[in-house]
């Protein structure tokens, strides 16, 4: 059925766009102790993202609310399956949020120390367990005929998952060096230029072994043989990741950090397209599986969530393209002596 | 405790810790939007100095309120999953909606609020406050919205072992979810006007920034006198149309057991469950409950005891959330009465200020009174007549429902005691100089 189809990519395209835009926030707050040496440096992170992380976080609210609305039984069963591991992303994402809020309230270094390591974890921890459940979805997830999991925290904790979030973690510390490139100058730049550099071998190492793992993990590539064409997506994957390194190379920083969202968007869509039409697979069995066609809504619900969809998401990004505008300069002292800064 | 006690517990305390930020979000927002927009109109420098001041008490609380509020969309899931199952038709795009048209315009556009001083011209400055607050207001709608669809389910039809929708206008467009909405945004303003009134109190007592929170004070009561009046109102036609639509909750605000006409209300009155009756009952006014609940003294309303005892909420608390939420109703109209006729010498009444200050707390106990009303009055429904609570958790292991409640009940109660102290800190500083 046609409206099954258009939200399953739909889907997809929430998530990949929340791991575009809230991926670089996450990855500035990874690399705030490595990169933000001193109370100047740690300022310039935070302003980074400042004006700009608590509308992309809602893109995960987006992703979440559409899977619930349109896909009721994928969210009851995913989200009840995966219980610790997302109550862990909420509970550092809640840190996160609110470190950026009081960090700079109170004049003590110990405070600011608490803080920035609140943003540290709760950056890190979404980043990794983010991937390390979607890998898992790929693999499939033990759950059984009435949707109950049959697993616990540690079940996700597999080679496979594990790759897949150390893959989310350095694609997001990637994406973050490109976003502080863009936005400062100098020495500062300098660093995460440099940074950025020596973090993507070890990106291009992961992306390599995953796309084997998930060969001999996955049914994933089943979609892809028999639709040879869709193998392009991969390539263009494979080639905006090396296109980032040649931008942060030839330091253009805004190059870089688009082919760094291309590889976001084709890393994520690598998954989706082989998982189509199952959502949530069951690896006990085939039978449990859930798919855009068994786990919908009605049709007159997936139909208004669709006019709502076309009307809203492109005001949605009208006006946050037009903050990224607003915010595009690059940060300088005032903006840092500025009272109103975090 | 069995996973769905502990269940409960966490939507409980997730509930009512998100609750104590939203209201100060959807009042303050638009105290501060008409503070900048009388600096943007008149160029007066205390309007940019009052709204640099509540907009930093307002942050802290905002940030505390955005994040509370993203652990909630997902509780649905992590805790309630055959309840999302069985509603996500209705319930599941109420929540997407209000995601796409409204989180996303407040939470971009508090980003450029905080960071766009420099960057956007005063009026447009002040605009994007008034974004803020009408995507807030917008917000709320939706939620509260598919907040009364649980109250009062309707546009759905049962197919395939759920609620599909019917029709979507039906849901939207509902007496109760209308009435569910001017009683939380009207309770959500008095509560702001509380907090203003509070903390300008306390800077008139100690004789500081007179001007400043004389200004401020007089803004913040008129929003509490009109809308603590208008609540009064509008909360009579939401108790009567409970009893239409809700009987069973409605009979337990009122500890109210037998059906019939000419009901009396208690001056006072104590419930005793277990027996089926009111173990104290003091002075009756006869008449009075049929007349509340149907406009005719001689009505007939319909009492607990016809209602079987699985299908009845528990009595004493709704009973008492329902009495002092009413109690605290009529002393918010009694206070913004008694400042209406001393605006003009604030100052000069110190215990009046005194009093104000310390009911600041009281509009956030009624807030989370009506909620407590609203959700346990339900019960045992978590969609009323449809569903029950004790099918609609999901069926996770009970250890980590326990771990991730005392993780919530700890993280919680640290941010909720880091985030007062904070807004207390800023508030007892008082305004400072604008560059």
């Amino acid at each position: 059925m046609m409206l099954q189809d258009i939200w399953f990519f739909l889907w997809g395209l929430l998530w990949a766009v929340y791991f575009i835009t809230d991926g670089f926030d996450l990855g500035i707050g990874v690399l705030l102790p490595f990169l933000g040496k001193d109370e100047d440096q740690k300022r310039t992170m935070q302003a980074a993202m400042g004006p700009l992380w608590d509308g992309n976080e809602v893109w995960l609210l987006t992703a979440g609310g559409v899977t619930f609305a349109a896909f009721p039984m994928v969210y009851a069963v995913m989200f009840s399956s995966l219980y610790s591991a997302l109550m862990l992303i909420l509970f550092a994402l809640i840190l996160r949020g609110v470190s950026l809020e009081f960090r700079s309230k109170l004049e003590s270094p110990g405070w600011r120390r608490l803080w920035d390591t609140c943003l540290f974890l709760g950056s890190l921890l979404p980043a990794i367990l983010f991937g390390a459940a979607f890998a898992n979805i790929f693999r499939g997830i033990p759950f059984d005929q009435n949707g109950v999991y049959q697993g616990n925290l540690f079940t996700l904790l597999n080679p496979y998952g594990l790759l897949g979030g150390i893959l989310f973690l350095l694609l997001f510390l990637v994406h973050g060096t490109a976003w502080l490139a863009i936005k400062s100058s100098g020495e500062f730049q300098e660093k995460a230029y440099t940074a950025g550099k020596k973090l993507w071998p070890f990106l291009l190492i992961a992306a390599v072994l995953f796309l084997g793992a998930t060969y001999f993990s996955t049914t994933l590539y089943q979609n892809y043989f028999k639709n040879p064409v869709l193998f392009l997506v991969i390539l263009i994957t494979v080639l905006a990741l090396l296109g980032t390194r040649i931008f942060l190379g030839s330091q253009s920083p805004w190059k870089a950090w688009f082919s760094s969202a291309l590889t976001i968007i084709g890393a994520t869509f690598f998954g989706v397209i082989g998982l189509y039409p199952k959502m949530f697979p069951s690896s006990l069995n085939p039978a449990n599986n859930l798919t855009a066609h068994n786990a919908s809504s009605s049709p007159l619900t997936l139909k208004i969530m669709l006019i709502v969809a076309l009307i809203f998401v492109p005001i949605v990004l009208i006006y946050q393209i037009w903050t990224y505008v607003l915010f595009k300069g690059k940060i300088t002292e005032e903006d840092l002596t500025y009272e109103d800064t975090y | 405790m069995d996973a769905l006690m502990l269940s409960r517990l966490q939507f409980a305390a997730a509930t009512i810790f998100h609750f104590l930020f939203v209201p100060l979000t959807l009042g303050l927002s638009i105290m501060i939007a008409i503070m900048e927009t009388r600096y943007v109109k008149t160029q007066d420098a205390v309007y940019l100095k009052m709204t640099k001041f509540w907009g930093k008490l307002f942050l802290i609380n905002f940030a505390l309120g955005i994040v509370t509020g993203i652990t909630l969309e997902f509780q649905f899931g992590t805790n309630w999953s055959r309840y999302s199952a069985f509603v996500g038709d209705i319930f599941g795009s109420l929540l997407a909606i209000e995601a796409t048209a409204a989180f996303f315009l407040e939470s971009t556009f508090i980003g450029v609020w905080i960071f766009g001083w420099k960057k956007l011209s005063p009026k447009a400055h002040a605009t994007v406050m008034w974004l803020v607050a009408g995507a807030s207001t917008l917000s709320a709608l939706w939620i509260l919205t598919a907040n009364a669809w649980m109250q009062h389910p309707v546009g759905y039809t049962l197919r395939n072992g759920r609620a599909e929708l019917e029709s979507f206008s039906a849901v939207l467009f509902q007496k109760f979810a209308i009435l569910e909405i001017l009683h939380t945004l009207s309770a959500a303003y008095i509560l702001s006007a509380f907090f203003v009134m509070g903390i300008s109190a306390y800077h008139l007592i100690k004789k500081q920034h007179l001007d400043f929170f004389t200004r401020s004070f007089r803004i913040a009561l008129g929003f509490g006198l009109i809308f603590s009046l208008f609540e009064f109102a509008e909360g009579h036609l939401h108790g009567s149309d409970l009893a239409d639509k809700q009987p069973a909750k409605l009979a337990a605000m009122e500890a109210h057991w037998e059906t019939k006409t000419n009901a009396p209300i208690y001056h006072f009155a104590l419930p005793d469950e277990a027996n089926e009756k009111n173990a104290i009952e003091i002075l009756p006014l006869p008449g009075v409950l049929s007349l509340l609940a149907k406009h005719s003294p001689s009505a007939e309303v319909t009492g607990l005891k016809a209602i079987p005892r699985n299908e009845r909420p528990p009595v004493l608390i709704n009973f008492l959330s329902f009495k002092i939420m009413v109690a605290l109703g009529l002393y918010f109209i009694l206070m913004t009465l008694i400042g209406w006729f001393k605006r003009n010498r604030l100052p000069e009444s110190p215990g009046y200020l005194k009093l104000m200050l310390y009911s600041i707390p009281l509009p956030y106990l009624a807030c989370e009174l009506g909620w407590i009303l609203a959700e346990v009055g339900r019960q045992p429904w978590i969609v009323y007549g449809l569903m029950k609570t004790s099918d609609a958790y999901s069926p996770v292991a009970q250890s980590q429902v326990l771990t991730s409640l005392i993780a919530f009940i700890l993280i919680y109660g640290l941010l909720g005691a880091i985030g007062y102290y904070l807004i207390f800190q800023q508030a007892r500083k008082g305004p400072e100089p604008v560059v």
